[in-house]
């Protein structure tokens, strides 16, 4: 029990990275994915029903208006970009729950852990997850549909990186919140992206809002996306413009994001929350 | 010229809404040395602790743990020290051996398989190294704690209630390992328990609280002497109590 010399131990300051750390919080969400098939089967059940409901949908309505037989492909879209921001968000929350749940998280902030080396293991979590549950569904999608997903090409890659910076910073967020006011507010895990569904005009356009509440909308990176989607399928015409401004409001966003979790760590240290991590 | 302290507390304060918790206490604790913290329900001890350990911010007042200021200073130091407490658990599916993997990587411990398999036959964990955490005993579990709060091998570590919810024998034998590693390896040990005859085998020095203050500081034969007590446990009660209304109890 004594034999590990303790020479090897170098002292590190507060911003010292090590990707071994970030390697062991993936390790360490990756033994309970796989050790866990409800957890798997959660991952692609959800993203699978809806996909499947809404391309119904959008099959009889393309029987039955000429306008959406035009957009072929804007609801099922919709519905797939929506669900990788939604689900992305959720697979970073879902990973930092795991340690509240676990009743872990005095360990890891008791370890050398950073806490941007927490987020980068939980961002990359939320990528390994949506990976898993989104990618078997585009293929549905496919199959049953005929939507392509992939043949959105680099606006796909303009989408995707902005719909994950939304749903990392959204998650950051959320668990700085779990962190400080305990599980009492994992709800909020479950049910904030829903705030921006109706804002973010993910199946209409941004015009169908009255006219006071869309400066609001397009205060919200995804509307830039979902637009853009819209602009793509309908028009053919893919605006760099409107990921650009997604990407600049992004980093507002996530910087926010990284901010809040970091005074909400910082408040939790004072009141006491990282030892009594219950409701 | 002596040895640093391992751990310095002045003047430490944690006020909870105005209501203290830990109410300007200092100390000091010797390289080396193993100290108890004792004290009832209430009294500071995890709170205390937790200061220590940098998990929460005094509200005034300072700590010094291995040269570093805490919690500011933390991870310099952090990699040297360890704990276990039963304010929180391990992942309950990953097995003895994912766990300790994971722990080990965060630690940066070199050799990792090694220290592993040596913490395993150390601690009598060999055969359940594979086996979910969860599906684990008490006893086993806290054996799984303590493999957990020993895979760095630290120069600190900090114990509440090590042996809480276990049987007198694997109690005795948690704390027998516990007294080995710090005699082999020169480590410092703070332990928070109500168990006194754990804190009687293991401990050089007590610390008494009572609420949030620090209402004794001596080595156990002294405080028998002083109180005039044959066990600490008597003593507890004299300070918890008060001398004269724990006498009356006993008569």
């Amino acid at each position: 029990m004594s034999t590990v010399n303790s020479t090897h131990v170098r002292t590190e300051n507060a911003f010292a990275f090590s990707p071994r750390r970030v390697a062991a919080m993936i390790l360490r969400y990756w033994y309970l994915l796989r050790s866990s098939w409800p957890r798997l089967v959660e991952l692609v059940y959800w993203p699978t029903m809806q996909m499947i409901t809404w391309g119904f949908i959008q099959y009889y309505v393309m029987q039955n208006a000429s306008f959406f037989a035009r957009a072929g492909g804007t609801l099922i879209g919709a519905v797939l970009l929506w669900d990788i921001l939604f689900r992305g968000q959720l697979g970073f929350s879902i990973s930092f729950l795991e340690e509240m749940w676990s009743r872990n998280i005095g360990n890891l902030m008791m370890s050398p852990l950073r806490p941007f080396e927490f987020i980068i293991s939980l961002m990359i979590m939320s990528l390994i997850r949506l990976s898993l549950g989104v990618i078997p569904v585009t293929v549905l999608a496919l199959l049953f549909f005929g939507f392509n997903l992939y043949g959105l090409g680099f606006a796909l890659a303009a989408f995707f990186v902005n719909l994950m910076l939304t749903s990392w910073a959204v998650g950051i967020f959320v668990s700085g919140l779990v962190i400080r006011n305990g599980l009492g507010a994992e709800n909020f895990a479950w049910s904030i992206m829903f705030l921006f569904m109706p804002l973010t005009c993910v199946y209409y356009p941004v015009t169908t809002l009255p006219v006071w509440l869309q400066p609001v909308a397009w205060l919200l990176p995804p509307t830039y996306v979902f637009e853009g989607m819209r602009e793509l399928l309908i028009h053919q015409n893919f605006r760099a413009d409107l990921m650009l401004d997604a990407l600049a409001l992004n980093a507002v966003f996530f910087a926010a994001g990284v901010f809040g979790f970091l005074k909400l760590l910082q408040s939790a240290r004072r009141h006491g929350s990282l030892i009594q991590t219950g409701e | 010229m002596p040895a640093p302290p391992a751990i310095k507390v002045e003047r430490l304060v944690k006020l909870y809404k105005k209501v203290p918790a830990v109410d300007g206490i200092s100390f000091s604790i010797a390289p080396g040395s193993i100290t108890g913290l004792l004290g009832g329900n209430g009294a500071g001890k995890t709170t205390t602790i937790s200061m220590i350990m940098g998990l929460l911010v005094p509200t005034s007042g300072r700590v010094t743990v291995l040269g570093a200021d805490m919690p500011q200073q933390r991870y310099r130091v952090l990699q040297r020290m360890n704990f276990e407490s039963p304010y929180v658990e391990m992942p309950m599916r990953l097995t003895i051996r994912q766990n300790l993997r994971v722990f080990g990587m965060l630690y940066g411990v070199p050799n990792l398989h090694d220290r592993i398999e040596e913490l395993g036959e150390a601690l009598d964990l060999t055969e359940l190294l594979d086996r979910p955490t969860g599906k684990l005993s008490a006893g086993q579990k806290t054996r799984v704690s303590l493999a957990k709060a020993l895979i760095n091998s630290p120069d600190l570590l900090l114990l509440d209630e090590p042996t809480a919810s276990l049987d007198p024998d694997t109690a005795d034998w948690v704390r027998a390992r516990l007294e080995r590693y710090c005699r082999d390896r020169h480590a410092t040990m703070l332990l928070a328990s109500h168990n006194m005859a754990e804190v009687e085998r293991l401990c050089e020095r007590v610390i008494f609280m009572k609420r949030g203050r620090i209402e004794d500081d001596d080595t156990p034969p002294r405080l028998l002497a002083r109180y005039g007590r044959r066990t600490l446990e008597e003593v507890f009660l004299d300070v918890s109590r008060g001398r004269d209304e724990a006498r009356e109890a006993a008569q």
